[in-house]
């Protein structure tokens, strides 16, 4: 796992009073519990994959073969999601828009962040609890109004819709976020640079921001598995296959009618997790600083 | 927004202070984030509030008609039926969420071996994209092939599959756990981190002031947690209670809308339905909700600060 060093948010220094338990007690207390919750929490993923790799008729045979294993595994699910299905289209939608809708997030929360902490213009501390508060506005009373103002932009029904609304949800947490990372910034740097003759803007892009560079990644890499996983604009605002995201995708183009091809379906699933998850394998810090940033505050 | 109001006229000076100052590139800087926020918040928020009071259709403009679509939902049986799905959803959720996930702070805050590889794991089911996750439930949950159905009758514990979707009691049971599934790492990390601030020596303290691990935990640990715990749990209740996607997947309300929560049913009659005047009635009435929960948490927070000394 990638290094604690960086965002020490979580250590692993602490010993508490574990030692004065004795192992039977431990194993009893501890060690069940956390086995049973891991089992739980990760067997979806494990039957996610199992099913995507399982032949057709293996697939509802318990009597003949065990459901939690597989012989013979195949690629005909995978094979057929990318070879006869526009899913490599949904990928590459969702990556353009997570990435599209990510980078005017990140642009716009690095601006507002840097005003409402060190600009302290008046009222910068309403305005950052007015952030705040759009923070807990959720998606699902917002996405009616959205799709008539949508539609009256004339953006329906394209990708543009998604990266225009996917920094609501983004920029309110993106700037909570780095207004955190801002305040451990040491003033003295800023004043510094005042006294050389530095702008504002040349502060904020020579000064604060490579100073930033973790929190920047935090918000960023949050940012992007937020906009991969939205699910209700994009399954209102989207009717064409061609700019459907993942989610949208295999949820309304790969269920068809009553015969479910679990197959694909959780091959479809599988290969739409991965992206956010290979992402979150090398990031595991910042994405706990990220979390734990946003409640802390 | 607010940046406006220092810029009356003070001194005859009016420009160069408002390019000296701090008001103007304060305004420049919120100019990007307030645009997107306006144009796509706020406005739409404003929007939602008075296609309430319309009976716009998809395709058609709507008239204003006062409460009418308020009277229709007072009188709806099936919108009453979501209110209460929702509560019931989101109340056995919460509790379960908080209770599962403070053993699980509790267990990974003691010296484990491997507790980086642990937590990271554990951290998964909030990282991949819920709907993916959700179809990955249903198969689970299928009337006939569930794995769960199998290895309880393997075990001999049942005689029949059970029908987790079909059947009211069990398809609510069935979406409560998936979502509990889904919130149980956010509170546990969270937790956590709150957990790792509670200094050991006060364990110590109060271990040999005779405290029973009960105690300890209860006179503690509890009390250092409870202002993480009232910001956890307030993201937690408004995230169940506006709660779609899972829903949508798993049972899309069903069956006979013992499911429906009112974010599925604001955009079943909203988007299928095309009444969107009554779709956005329908999120209009979650807001007082999710205000009362807000509220809840606020006030919570700010006894702490008073508790312990600090000014509100």
């Amino acid at each position: 796992m990638a290094d604690t060093k960086n965002t020490a948010t979580l250590n692993d220094e602490t010993v508490g009073m574990g030692y004065l338990d004795n192992l039977p007690r431990r194993i009893l207390t501890l060690y069940l519990p956390l086995g049973v919750f891991t089992f739980v929490l990760l067997f979806p993923f494990y039957w996610m994959a199992i099913t995507s790799v399982k032949p057709n008729d293996q697939l509802t045979d318990y009597a003949n073969y065990s459901p939690l294993w597989v012989v013979g595994p195949t690629l005909q699910h995978i094979k057929y999601l990318l070879f006869e299905t526009s899913y490599p289209g949904w990928l590459w939608n969702t990556m353009i828009v997570a990435l599209c809708s990510t980078f005017l997030a990140l642009a716009a929360s690095v601006c507002a962040a840097y005003a409402i902490e060190r600009v302290r213009f008046k009222g910068a501390s309403n305005v950052g609890l007015m952030i705040f508060l759009a923070y807990l506005v959720p998606p699902s009373i917002l996405f009616i109004p959205l799709a008539f103002i949508v539609f009256h932009f004339g953006i329906y029904d394209t990708k543009l819709a998604l990266i225009l609304t996917y920094p609501t949800f983004l920029i309110p947490f993106c700037t909570w976020l780095l207004m955190g990372y801002f305040r451990s910034i040491p003033y003295e740097l800023e004043e510094c640079a005042l006294m050389d003759g530095a702008s504002r803007w040349q502060i904020l892009t020579r000064i604060i921001l490579p100073l930033a560079v973790p929190g920047l990644i935090s918000a960023g890499i949050f940012a992007f598995t937020l906009s991969w996983n939205e699910f209700i604009y994009a399954l209102t605002f989207i009717q064409s296959s061609e700019n459907k995201t993942v989610p949208v995708g295999v949820l309304t183009e790969l269920v068809r009618g009553d015969v479910f091809e679990w197959g694909s379906l959780m091959a479809g699933a599988l290969l739409g997790s991965l992206p956010v998850v290979i992402l979150y394998s090398f990031f595991v810090d910042y994405y706990v600083a990220s979390m734990t940033g946003a409640v802390k505050e | 927004m607010t940046a406006l109001s220092r810029t009356t006229p003070a001194s005859p000076s009016l420009l160069h202070s408002l390019g000296q100052g701090k008001n103007l590139p304060g305004l420049l800087f919120m100019l990007p984030a307030a645009a997107f926020l306006l144009c796509f918040l706020a406005y739409p928020l404003g929007v939602g509030t008075w296609l309430g009071f319309t009976d716009t259709r998809i395709g058609r403009a709507g008239v204003f008609i006062g409460l009418e679509n308020y009277e229709a939902l007072w009188s709806d049986s099936v919108f009453w039926l979501s209110v209460f799905n929702t509560i019931l959803y989101t109340s056995v959720a919460s509790v379960l969420k908080f209770a599962l996930g403070l053993w699980l702070a509790l267990i990974l805050n003691e010296n484990l071996p491997f507790k980086s590889f642990f937590r990271a794991v554990i951290l998964l089911p909030w990282v991949v994209p819920t709907v993916l996750s959700a179809i990955a439930f249903w198969w689970i949950f299928d009337s006939q092939f569930s794995v769960i159905s199998w290895a309880l009758m393997k075990w001999g514990w049942i005689d029949k599959p059970i029908n987790f979707l079909g059947d009211s009691t069990s398809a609510r049971a069935s979406v409560i756990a998936a979502n509990v599934w889904r919130g149980i790492p956010f509170v546990a990390i969270s937790l956590l981190a709150g957990l790792q601030t509670i200094s050991p020596s006060l364990q110590e303290a109060a271990s040999l002031d005779g405290a029973t691990p009960w105690q300890r935990f209860r006179y503690v640990t509890l009390p250092m947690l409870t202002p993480i715990i009232a910001v956890v749990m307030t993201f937690s209740v408004l995230f169940t209670f506006t709660d779609f996607q899972l829903i949508y997947v798993l049972t899309k309300g069903g069956p006979v809308n013992a499911t429906h929560l009112m974010a599925t049913l604001s955009f079943q009659r909203g988007i299928p339905g095309g009444q969107l005047g009554e779709g956005a009635a329908i999120a209009v009435s979650m807001v007082p909700f999710l205000l009362a929960a807000i509220m809840f948490s606020f006030f919570g927070l700010q006894r702490r600060k008073w508790q312990q000394g600090g000014n509100d």
